[in-house]
């Protein structure tokens, strides 16, 4: 066989076609949302139910945070472990999470078990009884998880970003104290999930080796009956309006790096500016190829792994910019990343950085929708945002249009330093001074 | 469960040794790509600790035809994603990218076997960025290197199996670009080597495509696959580290498991064991410690310093990893945990638990598999630790003929005396 030349590159073949997945919907008589999609591979379904979860109240974080704990801690056919066994019975999983907006089930099960996968949630859905011991054991381990996950910087890091971006509003709260996790009763929850558990605004999602149409039937023989009576709807106050400026520091005596973070406000998916945005900020610092990577990583050596990326909340898009540094080399840190932000916002990126940026965001986009597990959580979210399974043609197709004009206007007004806030999470006593030479330093604790 | 076919795979040795194995899987126009060298941290130099990955890095770093960072950007840069792990028995290198990747990306792992560009300045800036990995993963958390870091020099005598992995900052300072170059050639020949692909392509094609690429490497000699054998462990070693970041204590237990190459089903069957203690929350373990004595926040089993029971050579661990409320004693943990693997030894393990922590492990088996990254790492993993890619899909069958009685024998194994601990005591507080 002949050998290929290896100083000769050889070139990129034609893109693969983007095959957008067809998807089988139906909204039931309780008001949820279903929607199915088949994808073969291997016999396994995932299942994503998404529910409105927002609250006002610090409380409310709290329940939420021990409810996700303890749903699954009894019903009125099973007690916590029987039920975990019967899950784990059909190659299943089942688990609860949730962030300030949505409230969310996940599972998975061998396909041909898809029905008492549905009937075990539906189960759950019923008669989920949150029994006093359960709660009273979950409520103390949740202390302790808290207590470790407050020690780890980049917790405090999030903690703090989000303190600083929204203030007093819920979207700031991070994590509920010891003392409002044990004020949680199993009463205060089985309320909570009376008002908050319901079909209104539900959205299912099934991707996996099942035939679209009996994948719906099966969803509306297990859930057709849940009830959407006596439900709460709550509506979150709009985020206050970002401050830009100054550097907020939260000291962490001893730290040997620094958690450097820098938020301004992001771009909704469906704002003009969203594809333009993706792209010029995956040039700047989205991926490993991207400017920053090169500068701090690449060239000096600061930091392992810089990034830069946006939090979609349903009331607030929030670019967060971050690189764990040396504690040593955190100023010289900060004036790098400040100054990749600001040379992107002021000079157009290459054609060659847009188009390679462009294949990128494409490619990754087809696979991380490629497995069913991928498809589900994309999909889910996708739906329930409102810009469905189109977006997987519609994104490709709008990142297809950006120039390097309009990426440098998205990134004049997103990624600009003047719009931007700083958080830093370090030793205090090593990074003060240097630091206060770039910027006001305000302290702030958690 | 309906029973799953073993796919064709083609495979073949090139003359320099390199051995290739192709997949075809056509569910999405997308391709992994991965190349395993036979070499792991256990195989480092004393005096070099950290040197096998630190070396995983240079290998970025660009080769004859490819510049600094332009091997992740070719990649990302045609909408794939890049990345390499250091591990105790292997290190690896891979891709998913799009099938109109394929040929690029042969091109650069191709580019990289017959050597890597190592400079005293890639060298000094990547030792800085594996100090920044070891900072943000290892010393600036709670339970940073615990326990895969911590249990090794409990466990074991010899230096291969005790040190760690990440390395040392002095040692990884001293290292030098004459250390790389000696590493690469003693190490990185093709027929140490294994690539594995699997994706939507032709086998046949791609075959060719490999030739074209990797054929004229240059054979170099092999080296010996080592023994790291040391004798079992007779009565318990204990050790004890205090975390400066943890709020709450930590306790460790780690037992020698059967060798994967010489009792195969003996070491599944302590797969089997690991699920049925720690894995979900019906399992013995999260049951007796987390649920009902409370004496546990977290548990977890695994085989393998990082989880894949079939990565690794003998000698290898299984290891029960709690952190617990600072009003429990590490004691009354590894008790409990002790009764319940008595309770198996003795009581053994009934059909319908047995069933169902079967059901669950090849459900997480089947979900490996239905990722491009996931299938293409565990198939190049098969064919270069046990010579043959096809337990990928095998395993399904193996797991499901696990008995009772086996993970009962399991169980019996693992006593008070042959277990190595590492208690780590919570500095916050």
């Amino acid at each position: 066989m002949s050998a290929a030349d290896a100083t000769a590159r050889p070139e990129l073949g034609p893109p693969p076609a983007i095959t957008v997945p067809r998807v089988a919907e139906r909204t039931l008589g309780n008001g949820l949302r279903v929607a199915a999609v088949r994808r073969g591979g291997v016999p396994m379904v995932e299942i994503r139910l998404r529910l409105p979860f927002a609250g006002t109240t610090r409380a409310h974080l709290a329940r939420t945070t021990v409810l996700t704990e303890t749903m699954l801690s009894g019903t009125a056919d099973h007690d916590a472990e029987s039920l975990a066994a019967a899950v784990q019975a059909l190659g299943g999983a089942l688990g609860a999470g949730a962030d300030a907006d949505r409230l969310v089930l996940s599972g998975s099960a061998l396909a041909e078990n898809l029905a008492p996968l549905l009937g075990l949630l539906a189960e759950v859905i019923d008669s989920a009884s949150y029994p006093a011991d359960e709660v009273d054991g979950e409520r103390e381990r949740l202390v302790e998880e808290i207590a470790i996950a407050r020690t780890t910087p980049s917790t405090l890091a999030a903690e703090a970003l989000a303190v600083r971006a929204f203030g007093t509003h819920p979207y700031a709260w991070h994590l509920p104290t010891p003392e409002e996790v044990r004020a949680v009763s199993s009463a205060r929850l089985r309320t909570l999930h009376r008002e908050r558990v319901s079909p209104a605004g539900a959205l299912l999602v099934v991707v996996g080796d099942v035939a679209p149409a009996r994948a719906l039937d099966a969803v509306e023989k297990a859930l057709g009956g849940w009830s959407a009576a006596g439900r709460k709807t709550v509506a979150l106050p709009a985020p206050p309006a970002f401050a830009p400026g100054g550097i907020s520091l939260v000291d962490r005596p001893g730290s040997v790096q620094t958690s450097l973070r820098i938020a301004a406000p992001g771009p909704r998916r469906d704002d003009p500016d969203f594809a333009a945005f993706s792209l010029a900020n995956t040039v700047f610092a989205g991926y490993f190829s991207s400017r920053l990577v090169a500068n701090i990583r690449e060239d000096k050596g600061y930091t392992y792994s810089p990034h830069s990326g946006l939090d979609h909340a349903e009331h607030a898009t929030l670019l967060v910019v971050g690189a764990d540094v040396a504690t040593e080399v955190t100023a010289p840190a900060l004036v790098e990343t400040t100054y990749e932000m600001a040379k992107i916002a002021s000079l157009p990126v290459g054609t060659d950085e847009l188009d390679a940026a462009r294949r990128y965001l494409v490619g990754t986009l087809a696979l991380a929708t490629s497995s069913q597990a991928g498809l589900a959580t994309t999909l889910a979210r996708l739906i329930d945002n409102g810009l469905g399974a189109a977006y997987l043609r519609e994104h490709p197709a709008a990142l297809a249009k950006v120039t390097t004009e309009t990426a440098y206007e998205a990134a004049r007004r997103w990624l600009a330093p003047s719009a931007a806030a700083t958080v830093l999470v370090g030793d205090a006593a090593v990074i003060g001074e240097p630091v206060a030479a770039l910027g006001e330093i305000t302290p702030l604790s958690l | 469960m309906p029973a799953v076919a073993t796919p064709v795979i083609e495979r073949t040795t090139l003359g320099n040794g390199l051995r290739v194995v192709v997949h075809e899987d056509h569910a999405a126009p997308v391709v992994g790509i991965a190349v395993y060298y036979d070499v792991g941290f256990r195989s480092e130099p004393e005096g070099r600790t950290g040197f096998a990955h630190l070396f995983e890095h240079l290998m970025f770093q660009g080769s004859a035809n490819v510049g600094k960072m332009e091997h992740p950007r070719l990649v990302q840069g045609a909408g794939g994603t890049m990345n390499g792990s250091t591990h105790p028995d292997f290190t690896n290198y891979f891709q998913a990218v799009p099938t109109s990747a394929l040929e690029l990306t042969l091109w650069l792992e191709a580019d990289r076997m017959r050597a890597p560009a190592v400079t005293e300045e890639n060298l000094a800036n990547q030792v800085a960025v594996v100090q920044n990995e070891i900072r943000v993963n290892v010393l600036n958390r709670p339970y940073g290197g615990f326990p895969w870091i911590e249990l090794p020099p409990v466990a074991f005598d010899t230096f291969p199996n005790a040190h760690n992995g990440y390395g040392d900052f002095h040692e990884l300072e001293a290292a030098t670009v004459a250390d790389a170059n000696d590493f690469f050639t003693r190490f990185y020949a093709p027929g140490n080597a294994v690539l594995g692909i699997s994706g939507d392509v032709d086998a046949n094609s791609t075959l060719t495509l490999v030739h074209q690429h990797f054929d004229d490497i240059k054979r170099r000699r092999t080296p010996k696959r080592p023994s790291f054998a040391e004798p079992a462990v007779t009565s318990e070693r204990r050790g004890e580290i205090t975390d400066a970041h943890a709020t709450a204590p930590a306790v460790a237990a780690g037992w020698r498991v059967p060798d994967p190459a010489t009792q195969p089903e003996q070491h599944l069957a302590t797969v089997v064991l690991a699920e049925l203690l720690a894995e979900g929350d019906a399992s013995r373990l999260q049951q007796r410690l987390v649920f009902r004595d409370r004496s546990a926040i977290s548990i977890e089993a695994y085989l393998g310093s990082f989880g894949d029971p079939f990565e690794q050579r003998d000698p290898s661990l299984l290891t029960i990893s709690a952190v617990h409320p600072p009003g429990t004693s590490p004691d009354r943990v590894l008790s409990a945990v002790q009764e319940e693997l008595d309770r198996v030894a003795t009581g053994g393990v009934g059909g319908e638990e047995l069933a169902r922590v079967i059901a669950r492990l090849r459900a997480q088996l089947l979900k490996q598999r239905d990722q491009t990254i996931g299938r293409t790492l565990a198939l190049t993993m098969f064919e270069q630790q046990h010579g043959r890619a096809e337990r990928v899909w095998e395993l399904d069958e193996r797991v499901a003929a696990v008995t009772a009685d086996q993970v009962r024998a399991a169980a019996t194994s693992m006593t008070a005396d042959s277990r190595s601990v590492v208690i780590l005591k919570a500095g916050v507080r």
